[in-house]
């Protein structure tokens, strides 16, 4: 047996000793993931379990150094171990911007200090963070942000707005970009800080959306003071960190749909439509729409495995996580389009048990946002135009 | 297994991109077309190809190859579809070398040896109807005397018409038999088919063709399990050649932007165009990732490689279908001339497309083993 033989073994033993049953099979809607933090909820007791048992095997962020809380694993290693988890149907223990975005940005560019700090805690499901980069007047053009800080000496004094931030009602804390230079050109006068979310002069303000949910806030800072120890890279080069973050971030984006763990679409739509004499889904135009999305998400899902090797190669170019986010968006979108029409009128409920509160048609109106949050799909071809396709005047 | 090319996969892809280049552009797809090449294939062409190790790529070492796997031939056949080359490698190199490999020892010494030096052409007989769909063959083979006697009628047999040996697939009752066959045993006809891509198959007939037991490949029960190796391997192949192709259509199209003026700009300033040569490289980079994700299976003998092959297959063949629309379309007036080669790969394309199964065959194949 060779080394990664054994670590299959032990892995697939661990895992079939340590994963409650509760935490198997599809995560029946997006309320019943387990975001960790402070006030966390958990949909059953085993939940908590399965998140504590695999935070203290750091297998909740499987690569990152094990001096940080992480699992310490080679990529070999942890696509042995996502694909055990797969093998159980084991749902993620975690969901968290701190694994799939902050920590990939504190480890590449944060000190020892906030390292040791932070990255255990987010191991673990004990912080929750959220992502204050949006504003008002910031959207696809994210470099004009507005919000400021003051500098005081040893802390910062921030005012201004922050839009469309994740979950700030129910996170921790905020990593945050905020202009220390008014003077210098746009990309050259930001900063990355962090804070907590209770400090004085926070506030947030939940966004209804399409979906009828609020995933979104609105989020005020009013003379909020920062320690400058938590400036996360250099000063007034927060746009390097900003970058290098949503490169993180389109990729979890661009792999929403395929690490749902949802019940795969023809599953969905026999239950719902049933089969006909010859074993074939019983709507032969949906059949053959559903056949060409899985046919694109299994090549999607290799793609996403090839960029990640290619990354651990060194041989990926940065701006190759756009490729990922606009392509995963507009895949998923596709996907939630087929989900409505495998449901037909039942996913046309917005209420009630049957239709555990109108899921279907929720989840496919929240994933409308997917080519829009994290740069539009417009954002993401346009980088790749310039940075991959070196087109001109692009 | 990371899904990249290792160092000596690397060099390969290399040693084939380098060599094509220089002997067999697309250059010489033209002059073979308009030379009205009687063959429409070089022999000396897949002669070098046998020296240089590409033509045996397959074949085991014992028999004069060097005994890869299938991501090496998947490296070969993407870089055929680069140049558009007319090559007996994918029929003989990679269809009918899988096929006698199941074989026994006198048949693969017969034939593998000379595949793998460039020497011999050997056809795979498959497709009856215009579309691929090997589960609805209606060639049959009946026992008769000391052997079997073979009727109907094939056809996109690649390089048939210059074909050393067949290898026709029939039905028998307990099977698919494979038979090793010469073309010229009585009853056997072959008629070329010169296709849109100016590569060539033949219609091959058979009427009441005598052969001895021992032209049998393997067994009438292992039969459709060898041919289905080939298939697959012969299918991944396909999906290489056509990311080779459509990658290739793209990267003409990229220069193009690049250099083509209108309205005092250069086009590729036009954002309306810059979107969609961003998306086509998405899709291409995707493509890319099935058609390794397959090749790999192949090679590792996972279970679930036939998927993947169909996966590779349908997704390559789709992308490589916009990738040459794209070309001929940004490339305006000119994309439509005969002189400029975006038009080539268009061809190309839908002939591979066809070859094997097309999307709509392999996607089917995905419905089925989901269950739906």
């Amino acid at each position: 047996m060779t080394d990664l033989d054994t670590f299959r073994a032990e892995t697939r033993a661990w895992l079939e000793a340590n994963c409650p049953a509760e935490c198997r099979g599809p995560v029946a809607s997006d309320e019943d993931r387990v975001w960790g933090g402070r006030n966390a909820t958990f949909p059953t007791p085993a939940h908590k379990l399965w998140l504590e048992r695999m935070g203290e095997r750091g297998w909740t962020a499987p690569e990152w150094p094990a001096e940080y809380g992480g699992g310490g694993l080679s990529r070999e290693q942890a696509k042995v171990l996502a694909s055990e988890m797969r093998r159980i149907d084991a749902q993620a223990p975690l969901a968290s911007f701190g694994v799939w975005m902050l920590g990939p940005a504190l480890l590449q560019f944060g000190t020892e200090e906030q390292k040791q700090r932070f990255l255990p805690e987010i191991v673990r499901g004990e912080i929750r963070w959220c992502q204050g980069y949006s504003e008002p007047g910031a959207g696809s053009d994210l470099a004009a942000i507005q919000t400021r800080a003051e500098d005081r000496g040893d802390h910062w004094i921030v005012n201004g707005q922050k839009v469309w931030t994740s979950y700030a009602d129910k996170a921790d804390w905020i990593f945050c970009l905020v202009r220390t230079d008014p003077e210098a050109p746009k990309h050259l006068g930001i900063s990355f800080v962090l804070f907590d979310m209770a400090t004085k002069g926070v506030s947030t303000r939940p966004i209804t959306l399409i979906s009828g949910k609020s995933p979104f806030c609105e989020t005020f800072f009013d003379d909020v003071r920062v320690e400058k120890t938590n400036l996360v890279g250099t000063l007034n080069r927060g746009w390097d960190v900003a970058k290098a973050l949503l490169a993180h971030e389109r990729t979890m984006i661009g792999a929403m749909g395929e690490i749902g763990g949802g019940r795969p679409l023809g599953q969905v739509a026999t239950g719902s439509l049933g089969l006909d004499d010859g074993g074939r889904l019983d709507e032969p135009m949906l059949r053959a729409r559903i056949a060409e999305l899985e046919v694109d998400a299994a090549a999607f899902r290799l793609a996403m495995e090839r960029t990640g090797d290619l990354a651990k190669a060194g041989q990926a170019h940065p701006a190759i996580a756009s490729m990922l986010k606009y392509y995963g968006s507009e895949l998923n979108k596709r996907r939630h389009e087929l989900l409505m029409a495998a449901g037909g009128s039942d996913a046309l409920e917005w209420e009630g048990e049957r239709s555990r509160g109108g899921a279907t048609a929720r989840d496919w109106l929240r994933t409308k946002a997917n080519s829009i949050e994290g740069g539009t799909s417009e954002v993401q071809l346009n980088i790749i135009a310039k940075h991959l396709l070196q087109l001109p005047g692009a | 297994m990371p899904l990249i090319l290792t160092e000596e996969q690397t060099m390969l892809k290399e040693a084939a991109d380098g060599f094509l280049g220089e002997h067999a552009p697309i250059a010489h797809l033209r002059k073979l077309r308009d030379e009205r090449d009687p063959d429409g294939v070089s022999r000396e062409l897949w002669r070098a190809f046998g020296e240089m190790g590409f033509a045996g790529v397959l074949i085991p070492e014992a028999h004069g190859g060097s005994g890869l796997g299938a991501v090496e031939a998947g490296v070969v056949a993407e870089a055929l579809g680069r140049t558009l080359t007319p090559s007996p490698f994918m029929g003989s190199g990679v269809l009918a070398a899988t096929v006698l490999a199941g074989g026994s020892d006198e048949q693969q010494a017969a034939w593998l040896p000379k595949i793998a030096a460039g020497e011999a052409i050997v056809s795979l007989a498959v497709d009856e109807g215009p579309k691929h769909a090997p589960a609805r063959m209606t060639a049959m083979a009946e026992r008769s005397g000391n052997g079997f006697r073979l009727n109907g009628a094939k056809g996109f047999v690649l390089d048939g018409h210059v074909a050393d040996a067949l290898i026709v697939a029939a039905k028998t009752g307990e099977g698919i038999g494979l038979f090793l066959i010469d073309p010229s045993t009585d009853g056997v006809a072959v008629e070329r088919t010169v296709m849109v891509d100016a590569h060539n198959a033949a219609r091959v007939t058979l009427t009441d063709v005598q052969v001895d037991a021992d032209a049998l490949i393997g067994s009438v029960e292992g039969g459709e399990a060898l041919l289905e190796r080939a298939l697959n391997l012969g299918r991944a192949c396909a999906a290489a050649s056509l990311t080779g192709a459509g990658d290739q259509a793209f990267q003409t199209t990229l220069e193009y932007l690049r250099t083509r003026k209108q309205f005092g700009k250069l086009i590729g300033e036009f954002q309306a165009l810059q979107h969609r040569a961003a998306h086509l490289f998405s899709e291409i980079e995707i493509a890319r990732a099935a058609v390794m994700g397959a090749l790999q299976a192949l090679d590792a003998g996972r279970d679930s490689a036939p998927l993947a092959v169909s996966v590779a297959k349908a997704k390559a063949g789709r992308v490589a279908e916009l990738a040459v629309q794209e070309a001929v379309q940004m490339h305006g007036g000119v994309g439509m001339t005969d002189e400029f080669d975006v038009g080539l790969f268009m061809k190309r394309v839908r002939v591979l497309n066809e070859l094997l199964g097309d999307a709509g065959f392999h996607q089917e194949r995905m419905a089925r083993a989901q269950g739906f």
